[in-house]
Formats: C-alpha cells, structure tokens, sequence
C-alpha cells in the first residue's frame, strides 16, 4: 500500500497536476454556486476538455478538483441565499441560512467549508485504508434494506416537529411523497396522475421543487417583511469568519461521527449524499442537548456541519463501489465512470492491480483536491459572503432571476418556470401558515426511492415477508422510529414537567 | 418525479451540460474528402445530452460532416414525454423541417404500442436504421450459474426466487428480451419473476449482492462488464457470434429460438419530398464506407445494422407484430 501511496503521490504533484487540481476547483467553486448546476452537470460539461488531455490521472485529478469545488460551491447558494441546487445541500440550507440571515453569513460558509474539509479528506482517508475490504459491504444492502434506509431519512423530518408542529410536519412530509409519485417510473410502464400533460411524464423535477419551495417564498418574504433593524445583513459582520475555540469544540465531535457515518452510507450504493446529509442532521438534532436541539432550524453550528460533513464524506464513499466494483453508486460516479471508461481505465476489482497509478493518483488526489479548495476558499469568503450586502432593490430581482434560470436550465423547458411559479405561490401561502416546507422536500426527494425499493422488496419476497427474514430491514426500522419517536417523547415529557411545575406553584 | 433522484439529476446535468454548449451547436468541416451530398442536416434528439440517442446523433453528424458528405451538422435535445415531445413536433411542424432528421431506437416501437405517446412510426418518413446493440442475459462473476440451460434449471427449481432483473420498466426492452428468451425456451413467460431497476448501477449491484439470479441487458454493456470481470455473459440475442466478444454463447446454439436487436436510426418529417430522403439515405449509406464513421462506430462499440427505406419499414413492421404479441401475451395491452 505504501508504494501505491507514493506511486500516486509522485502522479498527483507534479506541476501540471497541481494546476489542475487548482483550476478543476476554481471552476467548481464558481459554477457551482448556480442553482441547477450541481457537481453532476459541471462534470460533465468538463469531460470533454478532461478527456482531451489525453492523460488519464490529469483528466481524473481535473475532475477530482471540479467536483470537491462544485459541492463546496452547491453549499454556497444553499446557505446565502436559500437556493439549494441539489438535494445533497438542502440539509445544509436548514442551519445555514438562518445563519446568514442573522448576519452570520461569513461565519455559516467557514463552518461549511471546514466541514467539508474534514469531512473529504478523512472520507479519504478512509477509502485509502478500507476501499478493497469494503467492497463487500456495498453489496450487503438488499432493495428491503434500501427501503428501510430510505425510512431512517425520513425521521429527518423529526428535526421539524419540535415546537408543536408534528402534525404540520407529517401532513407536508405526505404531501411531498405523493408528489413525489408523478409521472413515469421505474416500476411501472404507465405515467401516473399526469393529467394527460406531457411535461409531467418525467415527474416533478427535482431543482423546480427546491427553488418553489425554498428560494422563491424566501425572496417574497424578502420584498414583504423589510429586516426591521440592523440585525440582519449591514452590520458588518457577515465578514466575520472567526469561530471560536468553544463553537469549535462544539463542532469538532459532529464532525468526527458524521465523516464516519456519512463515508459509511455513502459506500451502498444508490444512498448517497442525500441520504448522508438528512441522516447526519437527523442523528445530530437527536444527540444534542435540549438547549442545542432548540437552535436546530433556526441556525445551529452543529445542524450545518452535519450535514456538510456527512454529504462530503458520502461522495467520498461513493467511489468505493466504483473503484471497486465498477458500479456507479450515484450520478456524479456513473458520469465519471463514464469517463473512465472513455479514457480506457475500467473500473472493477482490477483497476487496483492493472493501473495501480491511477487508483492511488485518484486517491490522493482527493486530499490535495480538498486542501486546496480550504486554502483558494477561506480568503474568497468574505468577498462571497458580500452578495447579502448588495442593496435588496438589486438583490431580490438577482434571486428571482437566479431561481428561474436555476429551474429553466435543468430541463431547457419553458413548463418548468410555470411549475416553478405556482407552487412558489403555493409555498409562500403554506408559509403564512407556519407550515414547515423542509419536510415537503425531504419527502419529495426520498419518495421515488422509497416507492422503488419498497416494491422491489415486495416482488421479490411476494409479500412482506422480508421484514422478517432480513434482519437487517428490521433493525434500522426500528432505529427509524427510534430517531421519530424520541424526540416527540422528550419534549412532551418536558412540557408536562413544565406544566407540573407550573401547578405546583 | 417517479424517476428516482440519480435518473433525474443525470438528466438535468446533461441537459445543463448540453445548454452550455448552444454555443458550439454546429461543427464546420475540415476537410472534403467525399462529394458533398447535402448542405447540412438538423438532428433533433429526443432526449438529454449524454444518452444513447444523444451519442448516436452526435456521433452520425461528426462522421458525416467529417468526412465531407454534409456540409454542416447541428443538434437539438428536445427532451418530454420519454420521447413523444420531439415526435409530436415534428410531425405539427412537418413543413419547417425538411432539414430536420430525428433519432429514434426501439423504444418508439413499444411506446407507440403502449400508448404513452399517440404517435407512430407510420406518421413519420422512415429514413434509415443505422446501428444496433444486441440484448444479453448474464450472470454474476461467481455464480453457479454458467448457461442458460443453467438458469432454467433454477428457475424450474424455484421460480419464486429465481428473479431476472433489468434497467427497464416492467412491459420495457429488457423484461421483453427476458421474457422472450424464457419464452422461446418452453417457460411461460408470465411467470418470471421481472424486477425493475431504474438505472444500470443499481441492477449491476443487484446481481453482484444476489437479489437477482440473472439481469437483462444490453450486449454491449454486458461486454464492457465482462472485461471487467463482474459478469458472465450466458446468451446473446444475435443470430451468430459477436466479433466484439467471441467467447459468448448465443440463444440460439443453446437451443433457444430468440433473436433481438435493439435498433437504432433516424426519421423525417412526414410528408418530406422524395428527392430530399434519397438525398438522406445517399448520405446515410455511404457514410458506412468511410474511415471517419468507422471511427466513430468503434469509439462507441455499435454494431453496422444499415436498414434503408423499404427495409426499415419491414423491420419496423416485424418487430412491432413480435413486440406486440409478446406485451398482449404478459399483459400489457
């Protein structure tokens, strides 16, 4: 192994390689601060300048550099202006840009880059050490155990039930599953509640959603409720990037369980960072002392780094499958197995032995990738975290423009901004209503996976007998009303003691 | 959204990636190696930038333009409605496109059956069937499973456990292939188990994990499986061998009557003026003899399967009739 370390780090120095990494990061960061250009789309709008120089570790290291930098970039409109591009950041939108709107928007992209940071390299770290015994692991996850899985996420939304709202949680948390059944799936060879329209037979997509539930109503809010005082953006302080020593002992633990747990989901594939990142927040918020659990959602440190944390880890995860195995555990992994695959290295049990160079100039050159999104990053953030000072009169149009191209682009279908609209409309009257929208989503993104894998488990065992004989399926069922219940249970019991309190007096 | 996430943010990053390229939508020719037999030609995809109608496109208009049979090339991704979109816009603006050339494969065949989109091959010009890919049925690397007289002994065994997978919908290309073979080998093909994944990763490690004793796919991806040492491959769907790998068995010689080929080719506006299609197909045919689509072709690792005019519109006819029969007989229609 250590030949093979220092194989891929003489590959990964040299000085084109460092440019590249360099460049490939730079142009993440930038691209991928749009809505409707995540990691996926930039790498493969890179491909083929990466394929062209015909090298196949500088065309890796490239991509390497622009996928680090494009979901470092995703988490930056995320947290600035509410706009998460794709799914993997909107975990990091509930802490992140509360955080930014309470002036602390310097403070929320340190915290998301450091995390992620650390969440990256010890994910290599860990592929490093575990890639070839892991590839056992990936395989153990049945559709049943997928199913349940995609359960345990779904307890994320626990984190939206505190104060009162469970019923409020759980009806929007239906409302984005059933939506989340439009259209043509895999599972069956018919379009479902399509209304005979044609642009809906590929379903909701995915980034309309996001910015109709998220970025639109918060632009609304923006034009309706003026910040009353300096509190918000002009204070000056958005520049600030300093963390102290007590939020960072804070954050150090979370950052430790979630680069674990986060690597570890994302190694099945078809989990992902989606998952990573819902299940970081979900298992954070429940780990928390009670004074913390209440700054969940209103800008807790630990409820952005979990997730920034975990969904870089999980990316890091997902190249165990791919390397290993040759399976492509996410879309950004089959689109870089695509190139690969065009730069003639198969990935697959033998990629380790016939290219050691390769598979090890990958590896490390994820953590030169990392190191140098932290160092090119942290002194851009101040100038970033500037978009809040732009006077609102030009800020607001930018986010609408923002929000409508995010959603034009991703399918070049002028539907999409008629979609957009109206359910922007609706969002913003479920708002005046202090409905949580964070469920509606969680429940979009998680219910075509959920649907799948559960009708798969069905076919396979004609019936529901495989909750009984994998007991696995069981185990994290039950870890998912675990995570639901727990919650809803302690701050009833609080309420009543508070109430017994209250009568003793 | 019933596409799970990866599926629809694949598609959304190809179709980011392919607005992007609006800028560099036509390629000029270099060189003028053969006599130019149109100006240019308009490809319209049905589908994203990245797949495999997207390549073949690309691919087509690259060989082309390249080697001096087409003056220039340029390219439309009109993705909706698994495909329907493009065809219904093309046909309501027949006369705008004499230039316009869409790609198509087997799926309109099933989809216009189905009934997902109201159209079918008939309301278009048939220009020509370009290249194919075989359908395969493999097997996990360290599965007992070594033929597919194997496989049929453990479906008959229990064939409750003895699932087949795929990358379709159930009553989609690969259930149809897997249903077929079962089919022409003495089994009631309403019986397979079919389970439906929706991208080629997620069935990959499916059969990897042994959810699924068998998966259904198409031969060339199953060869670059192959090479890389994940699967066995146990039957082809062609008639004889496939040059590109030698050492998988056909259907046929295990005794198993099913042949497919999954097509793929291009269509015109309806009502396109005699001298323009022969000026298509001119092109079309005589790009096969030149070194630029020989390149193209096995950059890609299509299989040549040239079907022009009269041809394609029997091809189109007898797979439609055995697609047909084999969907009545599941179920589907």
């Amino acid at each position: 192994m250590l030949e093979g370390i220092l194989i891929g780090l003489g590959t990964a120095l040299s000085l084109t390689n460092i440019l590249m990494v360099i460049g490939g990061c730079l142009i993440g960061t930038f691209i991928g601060m749009l809505p409707g250009l995540g990691p996926m789309s930039i790498i493969a709008i890179m491909i083929p300048v990466a394929i062209s120089l015909g090298d196949p570790s500088a065309a890796l290291i490239l991509l390497a550099g622009v996928y680090y930098g494009a979901i470092f970039g995703g988490s930056t409109s995320s947290i600035l202006l509410n706009a998460p591009g794709v799914a993997g950041t909107v975990a990091s939108s509930f802490d992140g840009y509360p955080m930014a709107r309470a002036g602390k928007a310097g403070k929320a992209l340190t915290i998301a880059a450091i995390a992620s940071f650390a969440g990256g390299t010890i994910g290599a770290l860990l592929l490093m050490i575990f890639a070839p015994a892991l590839s056992s692991v990936a395989l153990l996850f049945h559709s049943a155990e997928y199913f349940a899985l995609m359960v345990v996420g779904l307890s994320a939304i626990a984190a939206f039930a505190g104060t009162g709202q469970v019923a409020k949680a759980i009806l929007m948390t239906l409302l984005g599953l059933i939506m989340a059944t439009v259209g043509e799936g895999a599972l069956f060879n018919m379009p479902r509640f399509t209304m005979g329209v044609m642009d809906l037979q590929s379903g909701f997509s995915f980034i309309t959603l996001a910015m109709a539930m998220f970025a639109l109503p918060e632009a609304l809010f923006l034009v309706m409720h003026p910040p009353k005082a300096a509190g918000s953006a002009e204070d000056g302080k958005i520049k600030d990037l300093r963390i102290s020593r007590d939020e960072a002992r804070q954050i150090a633990p979370v950052i430790g369980r979630q680069s674990l747990q986060g690597f570890f989901i994302g190694v099945l594939p078809g989990a992902g960072a989606t998952i990573a990142s819902f299940l970081g927040y979900a298992v954070e918020r429940n780990l928390a002392t009670k004074e913390e659990q209440a700054e969940f959602g209103k800008g807790s440190i630990k409820g952005l780094a979990a997730p920034e944390t975990a969904n870089n880890a999980a990316c890091t995860g997902s190249f165990v499958p791919l390397l290993t195995l040759g399976i492509p555990g996410s879309g950004t992994t089959a689109i870089l197995l695509g190139a690969l695959v065009a730069l003639n290295v198969t990935p697959g049990p033998r990629l380790m032995l016939d290219d050691p160079q390769i598979f090890w100039a990958v590896i490390i050159s994820m953590y030169i990738g990392n190191l140098v999104l932290l160092i090119l990053n942290l002194p851009l953030i101040p100038y970033i975290a500037k978009v809040l000072e732009v006077p609102r009169n030009y800020l607001i149009p930018f986010i609408f423009f923002f929000t409508l191209m995010g959603a034009y682009i991703g399918q070049n279908n002028a539907t999409e901004l008629l979609i957009l609209v109206g359910f922007g409309f609706c969002a913003t009257l479920l708002r005046f209503a202090d409905y949580p929208l964070a469920p509606l989503l969680i429940g979009f993104i998680l219910g075509s996976m959920l649907e799948d894998n559960f009708s798969r488990a069905m076919q396979l065992y004609d019936g529901l007998g495989f909750l009984l004989e994998r007991p696995m399926t069981l185990a994290l069922l039950v870890l998912a009303a675990v995570l639901v219940v727990l919650p809803t249970y302690r701050a009833r019991r609080a309420r009543l003691r508070q109430a017994g309190i209250a009568d003793g007096d | 959204m019933t596409l799970t996430l990866t599926k629809d943010l694949t598609r959304r990053a190809v179709m980011a990636a392919a607005s992007l390229t609006l800028a560099t939508l036509t390629v000029a020719t270099p060189t003028w190696a053969e006599e130019k037999i149109a100006d240019s030609i308009h490809f319209l995809i049905p589908g994203g930038a990245g797949g495999g109608w997207d390549g073949t496109a690309r691919g087509t208009g690259e060989a082309l333009t390249k080697a001096g049979l087409v003056g220039t090339a340029s390219f439309e991704n009109m993705s909706g409605g698994g495909g329907g979109k493009a065809i219904g816009y093309l046909i309501e603006n027949a006369d705008s496109n004499h230039g316009t050339l869409m790609v198509n494969s087997t799926p309109i065949v099933i989809r216009s059956l189905t009934g997902v989109f109201p159209h079918n091959f008939r309301d278009l010009t048939l220009v020509a069937g370009t290249i194919g890919d075989y359908a395969a049925i493999v097997v996990g690397k360290d599965s007992s499973i070594n033929s597919m007289s194997d496989l049929l002994a453990a479906y008959q065994a229990n064939p409750r456990k003895t699932a087949i997978g795929g990358g379709s919908v159930p009553g989609g290309m690969d259930h149809l292939v897997a249903a077929m073979v079962m089919k022409a080998a003495g089994e009631d093909p309403t019986g397979v188990k079919y389970i439906p994944y929706d991208a080629g990763g997620k069935a990959m490690a499916a059969l990897l994990s042994g959810e699924i004793a068998a998966l259904s796919t198409g031969f060339s991806e199953a060869v670059d499986l192959a090479n890389a040492g994940e699967v066995k491959i146990i039957g082809v769907t062609a008639n004889d061998r496939v040059a590109a790998y030698e050492s998988a068995p056909t259907m046929q010689e295990q005794g198993i009557d099913a042949s497919f080929v999954n097509w793929r080719g291009f269509f015109a506006a309806p009502g396109l003026p005699a001298d323009k299609l022969a000026m298509y197909e001119a092109a079309i045919a005589k790009m096969y003899d030149t070194p630029e689509w020989e390149e193209v072709r096995a950059r890609n690792g299509w299989v040549n399967i040239h079907n022009s005019g009269a041809d394609f519109k029997t091809f189109l006819e007898g797979q439609e009739k055995a697609i047909g029969d084999l969907m009545k007989e599941l179920g589907f229609l």
